[in-house]
């Protein structure tokens, strides 16, 4: 099945977040792997979007989105990497 | 510039074309005029949104083609014959139509001309209308007078469907080291007198003196899917860093 990068996660982060996701590191609850959430493979022919592991395939990343609302399930990344402007 | 683009949550912005430049039969490029547009780096994308008078709206990403230029930006469109979104942007939007757009958006498929971290050569690698957000590396290259060596290989079906055709030309013949390398990969018409038979792009197009997996090149691909995933298997098999390899797939969700 095609998939997208995580760079296509952006727009629907960036409602949401006030730091870019996409570029941050992420590890992988199920198999460790860190990368950028740029790098994982997306799926979006479905009701939300899902980002899964480049390593193990797992899913990182649910997002749901309605009209009013949005549901983000987060369980399948252990720790998230921001960069963050060093003045702040 | 990429940094301060990259704080703050999106918010949908309107903007105005303000011209509209066909690019190829089927590929056009539309120059918004954006009040509030915040810059960007070369390699970002905005997601365009259409809404009905019924209250039905789609929404889809597009590469950004120019480099950061107050609140002006050139998105580059590519009809598909099938599409929901495509058709409007490419074919109905004419002069001063308004257009809702939210960007820019995401800071990983980027190059910074003046990131002193990132001054490796730079391996581009385009399938089709994927060329979009490199043009955006090789324009910021050109804005910013970097000299860092900056190599394109574009894969398009025949002649007649390379976009900034033109543009590309012109910088070739550039002198160095202002100029940038371009190599085309005909999947299946060539041009005539071609020493290369069309065909699926292969190790050999890839492998560049100058971007060799033991110069370190940064590299940047984009195109459809299937064609990104080749590239990518070619360059990891032939000794590039994963970990290098920048990919932008466009798949399902476009049009």
């Amino acid at each position: 099945m095609d998939y997208l990068d995580g760079n296509a996660l952006g727009g629907a982060l960036g409602e949401l977040f006030a730091v870019d996701v996409t570029a941050a590191v992420g590890q992988c609850a199920s198999c460790g792997t860190t990368g950028a959430i740029g790098q994982a493979r997306v799926y979006s022919n479905a009701p939300g979007m899902i980002a899964r592991c480049p390593a193990c395939s797992e899913v990182l990343i649910r997002l749901v989105r309605n009209e009013d609302r949005a549901w983000l399930d987060l369980r399948g990344i252990s720790c998230l990497q921001l960069a963050l402007p060093a003045d702040r | 510039m990429a940094r301060a683009a990259v704080l703050g949550r999106l918010n949908w912005l309107v903007g105005t074309v303000a011209a509209v430049r066909d690019e190829t039969p089927t590929a056009r490029t539309l120059v918004l005029d954006v009040p509030g547009w915040p810059g960007h780096a070369a390699g970002q994308h905005v997601d365009v949104r259409l809404t009905a008078p019924d209250g039905y709206s789609a929404q889809r990403s597009y590469s950004i083609a120019s480099a950061a230029d107050g609140n002006r930006l050139e998105l580059t469109v590519q009809r598909l014959a099938d599409g929901e979104v495509s058709p409007y942007l490419a074919q109905t939007l004419e002069v001063g139509y308004p257009l809702e757009l939210r960007g820019p958006i995401g800071g990983w498929f980027v190059w910074d001309p003046a990131d002193p971290a990132d001054p490796a050569p730079v391996l581009l690698v385009a399938g089709g209308s994927g060329i979009v957000p490199l043009m955006a590396m090789i324009r910021a290259r050109a804005a910013a007078a970097s000299k860092v060596p900056f190599r394109l290989v574009y894969s398009v079906r025949s002649p007649d469907t390379v976009i900034y055709s033109g543009e590309l030309l012109a910088r070739e013949q550039a002198s160095e080291p202002d100029g940038v390398s371009v190599t085309y990969v005909y999947t299946r018409t060539a041009p005539p007198r071609s020493d290369v038979p069309p065909g699926r792009i292969s190790p050999a197009a890839l492998a560049v003196d100058g971007w060799l997996p033991r110069q370190a090149p940064a590299v940047f691909a984009c195109g459809p899917t299937g064609y990104v995933e080749a590239v990518a298997g070619i360059l990891t098999r032939a000794g590039h860093d994963p970990g290098v390899i920048k990919t932008e797939r466009f798949g399902p969700t476009g049009g």
